[in-house]
């Protein structure tokens, strides 16, 4: 059984089901949705099974390996492979399709219609989460840049197809600001390649690691690959696509591009830049750092200032993704075991938080904070659940946030304890703009223009529920899931060569006061 | 003084333009001897299975290349190595795949091509023969001798051929360029523009070819080469001729600043030679380009590395800026062709072996979707109103607002046109991108990494123009769209926002179509007889299987992609 190829298999089925859906004959067409949904929770069936496959003492290497040549006479393989880190982002994405799935459930349109969008949509999100498996288990270059490029255009199209008003400026931005940074990464692969030992395998991740680059040649190298990330990430000052993209989206696509696919920005960062170059990565860590604290603070503020939930929302990321950069750029094992997680529980909160909106602003057809009022009265369950998930974005204590919040500013102190006091202001911001938002949403006197609104039903409740209760068991239960993380984390600090960097080779989650100064 | 010693000619490896050429003549004899009424299906008949006999003419003589290396033929005049073998079977391809939309017909009869292209247009007899349904079956032969040119073009080495070659592609081109049925002044134009500049071009290159006789006192490229290794006191002949000889082939790949004739003659010319022209001609110029470049004058690559750059700079730079405020289909891709001879540029800059290979399977690519994205311009239409009020089919609908809602009309069109502007734009998992790939890898190998790097940045402003088409044919609503340049992108048009910031917007819109409505801009796609469906789809495969598993035809090219001097 061990041999069996369960990654490939995680990346067929979502294409097959995009298969389907696509050539369904046009009287089955009702059960789009169906189809759909049930394809993605066979696949979560698939990830479940793939996980017992996992090694989890194990969860440094990667495991669930496979390789084939794909392109030998490009150097390029079809080698898939996760570690504790992939596996985990892959079972987050996994577990938010279905729900994704059924969110679109009526806000995309009916099934029966003339157009027929909603079956395009649902086809689309399953292409695009074998895309997204694709890219969290790439272990060659090449393919992972591949997937990179190429998942751009299913969400161009979720994006340009199905969103709002300002769609096509939003999508065109999306797709022009990604692919501006993923084509410079393009030289940096090829450069890449070319140092490396090259042949049929060339691409592979493991060939590439550990070249004895010419410092200037890996900064450039590192350059074009972090560029790339930070666009995708987003880091602030290349973020300003994503508050568009995410406002015009749909809900389901702005939870799948931001609790997701910017995810590869941040995972690539990790998984890419930190072994492919070390040396430039400490080169760069200082202001990586810098940057990372400003798109903390700035994404927090600008959150405030926001009057449409969703950009609130995509603002709020930016300074989350700051958080994550933080903790990986910090090079302690602490913080980026909290990075690596936060990864994970970014996807299930903003997720939740995202879908959460697209609810309210189908109830209300409009998405900007003052059309809301007092609606703790109208739709208490709602009202509920959007306290619970936001309070998952500030990071209380009890929620998963809250562990991988703290394991990151813990981690970062040691090393940068300037940086760390900053990015904690982030936490205190991010207190004022959820609950700031809750108080002008839901509470009050009801707004009279009101039309009269459901509370959450029966499907909305299962879509929000599953993300709740897992945050609550990770909140509670970190233990197995950071068994995932850290062991992956250690062995970026030894592939950094850290202790070059860090004279006092303490490991600082022992002896966290012990580190004194900042080299910021 | 001894008699004339016939030159002993090796027939075989000539093959496959020999099979082209000699369909030609025969084609000629059709138009005379064969009934009105059957000759469209004979020459048809005739195009189709000679072409198809030049690749399997290269199928035969491929495992002997691969073993031998490829043999002189013609005492040196040609030579028949593994990159004229590939790029020759790439020209009988893509003219293959031209032949079928050359040869498609819309409801009623009509192709693409004037009843009669020597009546005046606008005149008493244009319009009877328009009536009598004449038909000018001589394209298929003039397509053949052009093709026959360009299969002949990449494997000459030796001046003289080089230039008999150009000659023999170049002429068909210019006469097919002033064909076209609808708007024949314009198509007149091209032909007049295309055939001036041309002969021009002509008369600069052979005046190249005769410097660099005087240089070197022979034509053949191998005695050139020699002669550059040693100094005779003559280097500014070497130096003037050289260039003026690679003018001439940067005319002919459309390269900056040689590229002025493009956009007019793209337009201008029918569709099916537009496509026909910009795969082809491109493919067998750079296959020159590549031979002159790498077997004749590799004593000066220091020299011509900084003209190639040059040029490579400014093609993609000039390429992708004046395609991105386009408004007309055809001169969009037009400009698209220009940047695309920068990026193949950016491959033979490279001057090593693997950039043969990336040349080669660019010009595949690039060929295959040229092919597929012209037919498809060939199929959408303008519909209009007939004297009994039923719809007819009328000319190409080439102005980009009238692409607007193509998505949701036409679906298939649609997703199969967007499928080759990707490979355009050089999006993974197409075709275009595995070409592109290859020619930065090989830029960046021969330590051009400078070069790669303007490619990438010029790509990523040529995705906007065509993220541009996408964005019309299926974000945008066929009637919401304001005919303007270029902010069809920005223009929040859609019926939800329709509110009353856009009522000024909604009013202009209504008297542009108001304007418009006289020539009754509705697209819609005219199916024809199913040829040119049939080349689009092959286009369309080819596309998305060298962009999925390009292993096969990348190893199949490398194992030959070396140049005999």
């Amino acid at each position: 059984m061990s041999n069996f190829p369960w990654l490939t298999a995680l990346v067929v089925l979502p294409l097959v089901g995009a298969a389907v859906l696509w050539l369904l004959p046009a009287g089955a067409r009702t059960r789009a949705r169906t189809v759909a949904l049930g394809f993605a929770l066979a696949e979560v069936l698939l990830a479940v099974a793939a996980f017992t496959a996992f090694d989890v003492a194990d969860a440094a290497t990667h495991q669930l390996v496979e390789t084939a040549p794909w392109i030998p006479a490009l150097g390029v393989s079809w080698a898939l492979g996760v570690d504790g880190v992939g596996l985990a982002l892959i079972a987050m994405s996994v577990v938010l399709v279905p729900l994704v799935v059924l969110a679109a459930w009526r806000e995309q349109g009916s099934t029966d219609g003339p157009t027929d969008r909603l079956r395009h949509y649902l086809a689309l999100v399953l292409l695009l989460e074998a895309f997204i498996v694709l890219v969290f288990a790439a272990r060659d270059v090449f393919l992972f840049y591949v997937v990179f490029e190429a998942m751009l255009i299913p969400v161009y199209f979720m994006i340009g197809a199905f969103g709002g008003a300002q769609r096509r400026y939003a999508a065109v931005k999306f797709l022009l600001y990604s692919l501006a940074g993923g084509l410079i990464m393009l030289v940096g692969v090829i450069a890449l390649y070319l140092q490396g030992p090259g042949g049929r395998e060339g691409f592979l991740v493991e060939n590439l690691v550990g070249l004895e680059l010419d410092p200037t040649t890996e900064k450039w190298l590192f350059l074009s690959f972090f560029l790339a990330f930070a666009i995708k990430a987003p880091m602030f000052p290349v973020h300003t696509w994503l508050p568009d993209a995410a406002q015009q989206a749909p809900a389901g696509t702005s939870t799948l591009l931001v609790g997701v696919l910017d995810k590869v920005g941040t995972f690539g960062m990790l998984t890419l830049c930190l072994p492919l170059f070390p040396a430039a990565s400490r080169w760069a860590a200082p202001v990586v750092i810098v940057l990372a604290v400003v798109s903390v603070l700035y994404g927090a503020l600008l959150a405030i200032g926001q009057k449409d939930m969703m950009r609130l929302v995509a603002y709020t990321s930016v300074s989350h993704f700051g958080f994550i950069v933080l903790g990986i750029f910090a090079f302690t094992s602490t913080s980026i075991a909290g990075s690596s997680f936060y990864m994970v529980n970014h996807g299930l909160s903003t997720g939740a938080l995202f879908l959460l909106v697209g609810f309210l602003a189908a109830r209300r057809g409009s998405q900007q904070i003052v059309d809301f009022g007092g609606l703790q009265k109208v739709v208490p369950v709602l009202a509920g659940l959007f306290l619970v998930v936001g309070l998952s974005a500030l990071s209380l204590p009890g929620l998963s946030t809250f562990v991988s919040e703290f394991l990151v500013l813990v981690g970062t102190f040691p090393r940068h304890p300037a940086a760390a006091i900053a990015a904690t202001l982030g936490v205190v911001l991010a207190a004022v703009y959820v609950l700031w938002l809750y108080q002008r949403v839901f509470t009050g006197p009801v707004r009279p223009e009101l039309p009269a609104m459901a509370d959450a039903g029966t499907r909305e409740r299962w879509v929000i529920g599953p993300l709740v209760a897992l945050m609550l068991v990770l909140g509670f239960l970190p233990g197995p899931a950071l068994d995932l993380v850290r062991p992956p984390a250690q062995d970026s600090i030894a592939q950094l060569g850290v202790d070059d960097v860090q004279p006092t080779a303490e490991p600082p989650v022992a002896d966290p006061a012990g580190t004194e100064g900042s080299d910021q | 003084m001894s008699g004339f010693t016939a030159p002993e000619i090796a027939w075989g490896p000539t093959a496959p333009v020999l099979v082209v050429l000699l369909a030609a003549v025969l084609g000629v004899l059709v138009e005379a001897f064969v009934p009105v009424t059957r000759r469209r299906v004979v020459q048809l008949a005739l195009t189709l299975a000679s072409l198809a006999g030049a690749l399997l003419a290269v199928a035969a003589l491929w495992s002997d290349v691969e073993r031998t290396g490829g043999t002189d033929v013609l005492g040196g005049s040609l030579v028949v190595d593994g990159p004229t073998l590939v790029l020759q079977a790439t020209i009988a391809l893509l003219a293959l795949l031209s032949t079928l939309v050359f040869a498609d017909r819309v409801a009623g009869g009509e192709d693409a091509f004037a009843p009669s292209a020597a009546a005046v247009p606008g005149s008493d007899y244009e319009e009877l023969a328009r009536r009598k349904g004449l038909r000018q079956t001589e394209v298929f032969p003039l397509l053949l001798f052009a093709t026959g040119g360009m299969m002949l073009f990449p494997a000459t080495t030796d001046l003289l051929t080089l230039f008999v070659a150009l000659e023999v592609l170049s002429l068909p081109l210019y006469l097919l360029s002033g064909m076209g049925r609808r708007r024949r002044l314009l198509s007149q134009e091209a032909s007049m523009k295309y055939f001036l500049l041309g002969a021009f071009v002509s008369a600069v290159m052979l005046f190249g070819i005769g410097l660099l006789y005087g240089y070197s006192g022979s034509l053949r490229y191998s005695d050139i080469a020699a002669a550059t290794a040693t100094p005779n006191g003559l280097e500014g002949l070497l130096v003037v001729g050289a260039l003026l000889l690679l003018a001439g082939l940067f005319f002919k790949v459309g390269a900056v600043p040689f590229h002025m004739w493009t956009p007019d003659v793209y337009q201008g010319a029918p569709t099916p030679v537009t496509g026909f022209m910009a795969a082809c001609t491109k493919v067998a110029a750079f296959g020159a380009l590549l031979r002159v470049v790498y077997g004749m004058l590799p004593g000066m690559a220091w020299d011509l590395e900084v003209v190639l750059w040059v040029v490579a700079v400014l093609t993609m730079v000039v390429g992708t800026v004046a395609a991105l405020v386009q408004t007309d289909v055809k001169r969009l891709l037009a400009y698209s062709s220009i940047a695309h001879a920068g990026f193949v540029l950016t491959g033979v800059v490279a001057l090593r072996d693997s950039g043969i290979t990336a040349v080669l399977f660019y010009l595949l690519a690039y060929g295959a979707a040229t092919v597929g994205a012209f037919g498809l311009v060939s199929l959408v239409r303008e519909q209009g109103t007939g004297d009994d009020d039923a719809p007819v089919v009328l000319g190409e609908a080439t102005r980009l607002s009238q692409w607007a809602g193509l998505g949701r009309s036409h679906p298939v069109v649609a997703v199969t046109f967007t499928l080759f502007l990707l490979s355009f734009a050089g999006i993974p998992l197409t075709a275009g991108f595995v070409g592109k790939f290859a020619v930065f890898s090989a830029a960046v190998e021969g330590g051009a990494w400078q070069l790669a790097l303007v490619g990438v940045l010029a790509s990523a402003a040529a995705a906007f123009f065509y993220v541009r088409i996408i964005v019309l044919m299926f974000f945008t609503e066929s009637h919401d769209t304001v005919e303007a340049g270029g902010d069809e992108v920005t223009a929040p048009l859609s019926p939800a926002a329709a509110d009353g910031a856009a009522t000024g917007q909604a009013l202009a819109a209504s008297a542009v179509a108001t304007v418009e409505a006289e020539r009754a801009t509705r697209a819609t796609v005219a199916g024809g007889e199913g040829l040119t469906v049939v080349a689009v789809a092959v286009c369309a495969a080819l596309t998305v299987v060298l962009g999925v598993a390009p292993s096969p035809a990348l190893d199949a090219i490398a194992s030959v992609a070396v140049l005999l001097p």
